[in-house]
């Protein structure tokens, strides 16, 4: 508990009767990058305005340090925001932007000085003091917000989707200029975007949500290769998602065919979702796999190609360097610690939220 | 020929518009006070209107009350918008209904529940009770041209000003105002034409010995014709018409600034 930063309990919210975020939570440890990752309209820039104090829960309560900062107004929290869409201040320049968290806390001049041009060229826009905001590129102004609110030297700085609207190739190069503000300035980000690469490459944790409620915590590692349910697996990255049925321990049958797992625990003839990441299923010859199958499409990917395969009545998607033509016979084999089981969701909200998927 | 005729009903309809204001001019500048023989050009009115007491008495009332009044209107107004936005959506839409109602009430229903409000409660008429009137009108038309930057205005800036360090307070002045600036100044140039423009509300509520130049007038020409009050109308004309003109070009010339600056 002690190296807990913030702590959210129990917070719900709705807006209009609708409910947005349920009961929700999540504690962020000091120096995390904590992604949440969802599709959109799962309540995730809802979160964050209740950690920036710009939403007030329904119930439930923020702790931060330990101490609750619920009732607590955004101006007196100790975090800054980049914000969804930037929210520069159109008539100020780039240098007033920067300084204005300063000047409110009345830093001296040669300070506020001092700190523009380091912010300036942690961000990589040195010379661009007297500039007007909407003079300034997408990418530049996205830079100048996370200038203006790491200048303050926040505990936590909140980054609502700070991406989303730059290109892939500078979305890449922003990706890697975050990593390394957040290894040279050393403070805790808590990231939200609904793109699930990104939240894999930059992330400590992920929080990934779906209409309010966490589906899932843990490592991008764990995520991705330890999915919890089908909505999680669904969303991060491409996956082969099959009913199954768990015959005994470590035995699983799959589309009419039994193949050994590593799973147990879940007693005997037990129907489970089965996911099968497309770059874990191996093509062989025919009859040499565990089901045979024909190939219906190919598409190259750069580093792989990707093909479709139809075996026993299911759309395989497989991920492999070597290439098989169109109307291939192959056949389909997966290694035992490659069979991720998972529960069939129980109750009617995880079902609710199946359907949406 | 359709064109040639819509020309010259244009024609007639400037003409109509602005031939009686174009004589009264004309005749502020005549020497003679005879209204049908043109005697030569002078300026001998308008001097005689700088050497009345009376006069420059009401001249002087005519831009402090305005002054007054619409600076106080402004303030009263803004404050009112930032209310209305707080509101829900239906306090809203029934607020800018109400709001309308004075703006569209006869001025001399204005004029008169003012003056019986006055009576009503001992007030007596007087300077006071005319800048109390004008305030009175003039809220609605700032009201009416804040309102709508204000919903334009976007909250994320002045999310983001709170977000660092800025009280609510602040954060309007510092990012909130700058945006509705124009607003501000165009509900402020409307309120202080409207009230030197006003005669109505203004005589009603004006207790004896004060006047301001459209009561002025009103009461002189009433005695007789004195060409002095053509050249006072004149003034009057012309100032309203100054004014008429910044509000329109001031806020759109702001505007246009702002635009060219991105680029
Ligand atoms: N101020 C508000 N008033 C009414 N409904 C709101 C408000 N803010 C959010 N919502 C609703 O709450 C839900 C969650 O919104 P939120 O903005 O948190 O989603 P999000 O996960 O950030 O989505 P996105 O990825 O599209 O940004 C949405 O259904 C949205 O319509
Ligand atoms: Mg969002």
């Amino acid at each position: 508990m002690s190296d807990h930063l913030i702590d959210l309990v129990d917070i719900s919210k709705s807006f209009d009767g609708q409910l947005v975020l349920d009961e929700m939570n999540l504690y962020i440890r000091e120096n995390e990058f904590v992604t949440l990752l969802g599709p959109s309209g799962c309540g995730k820039t809802t979160t964050l305005r209740i950690i920036g104090g710009f939403e007030t829960p329904d119930t439930g309560k923020v702790l931060f340090n330990g101490a609750d900062i619920t009732g607590l107004p955004a101006y007196k929290r100790q975090l800054n925001t980049v914000f969804q869409r930037y929210a520069l201040f159109p008539h100020l320049t780039i240098a007033e932007n920067i300084a204005f968290g300063l000047k409110i806390k009345k830093k001296s001049r040669d300070y506020i000085r001092d700190k523009i041009k380091y912010s300036l060229k942690l961000v990589n826009l040195e010379g661009y003091e007297d500039r007007m905001p909407d003079s300034l590129s997408g990418g530049q102004q996205q830079r100048i917000a996370i200038a203006r609110a790491i200048v303050n030297e926040p505990k936590v700085l909140l980054l609502d989707e700070p991406l989303g609207a730059l290109d892939l190739k500078l979305r890449q190069e922003m990706q890697y200029e975050l990593i390394r503000l957040k290894n040279e300035i050393g403070i805790t980000f808590i990231y939200v975007t609904h793109d699930q690469e990104e939240a894999l490459t930059m992330s400590d944790t992920i929080v990934v949500m779906n209409q309010g409620y966490i589906q899932q915590i843990g490592t991008p590692e764990a995520i991705y290769n330890e999915p919890e349910n089908a909505f999680v697996a669904d969303f991060i990255g491409d996956s082969n998602i099959l009913d199954g049925i768990m015959i005994q321990d470590r035995l699983v049958e799959i589309l009419g065919t039994r193949m050994a797992c590593v799973d147990a625990g879940f007693g005997l003839n037990k129907p489970v979702d089965v996911v099968i990441r497309p770059e874990d299923v191996e093509l062989t010859g025919p009859g040499e796999g565990a089901m045979d199958g024909v190939v219906t499409s190919v598409i190259f990917k750069g580093v792989h190609y990707e093909m479709e395969v139809e075996a026993n009545g299911f759309e395989w998607l497989v991920q492999s360097t070597h290439m098989h033509e169109v109307g291939a016979h192959v056949g389909l084999r997966v290694e035992p610690d490659n069979i991720q089981i998972m529960n069939k969701p129980e109750s009617e909200d995880e079902k609710a939220v199946e359907l949406d998927v | 020929m359709k064109k040639a005729f819509s020309k010259v009903y244009l024609l007639l309809v400037f003409l109509f518009l602005y031939v009686p204001i174009v004589i009264m001019m004309a005749l502020s500048f005549n020497a003679s006070k005879s209204r049908a023989v043109w005697a030569g050009f002078s300026t001998k009115w308008y001097e005689e209107l700088w050497r009345s007491a009376s006069i420059m008495d009401a001249v002087k009332n005519t831009f402090t009350i305005a002054l007054i009044s619409s600076a106080a209107a402004t303030v009263l107004g803004v404050l009112a918008c930032i209310g209305i936005m707080a509101m829900s959506r239906r306090g809203k839409t029934v607020t800018m209904a109400v709001n309308n109602i004075p703006l569209l009430n006869a001025d001399i229903v204005t004029g008169l529940s003012l003056m019986l409000t006055y009576v009503f409660f001992g007030i007596s008429l007087g300077y006071g009770t005319i800048v109390f009137a004008h305030i009175t009108f003039n809220v609605p038309y700032v009201i009416l041209s804040v309102m709508p930057r204000l919903k334009n205005s976007s909250r994320s800036t002045y999310e983001a000003a709170m977000d660092l360090g800025a009280s609510p307070v602040r954060a309007f002045f510092a990012v909130v105002m700058p945006e509705i600036m124009p607003g501000i100044v165009s509900g402020f140039l409307l309120s202080f034409s409207m009230s030197i423009d006003d005669f109505i509300i203004t005589y009603f509520t004006k207790g004896a010995g004060v006047n301001t130049i459209s009561t002025m007038i009103y009461t002189q020409v009433r005695r007789g014709i004195v060409p002095s009050m053509y050249a006072l109308s004149t003034i009057l004309f012309v100032l309203v018409m100054v004014l008429l003109l910044i509000t329109n070009f001031a806020p759109a010339a702001k505007s246009r600034d702002d635009s060219k600056k991105g680029k």
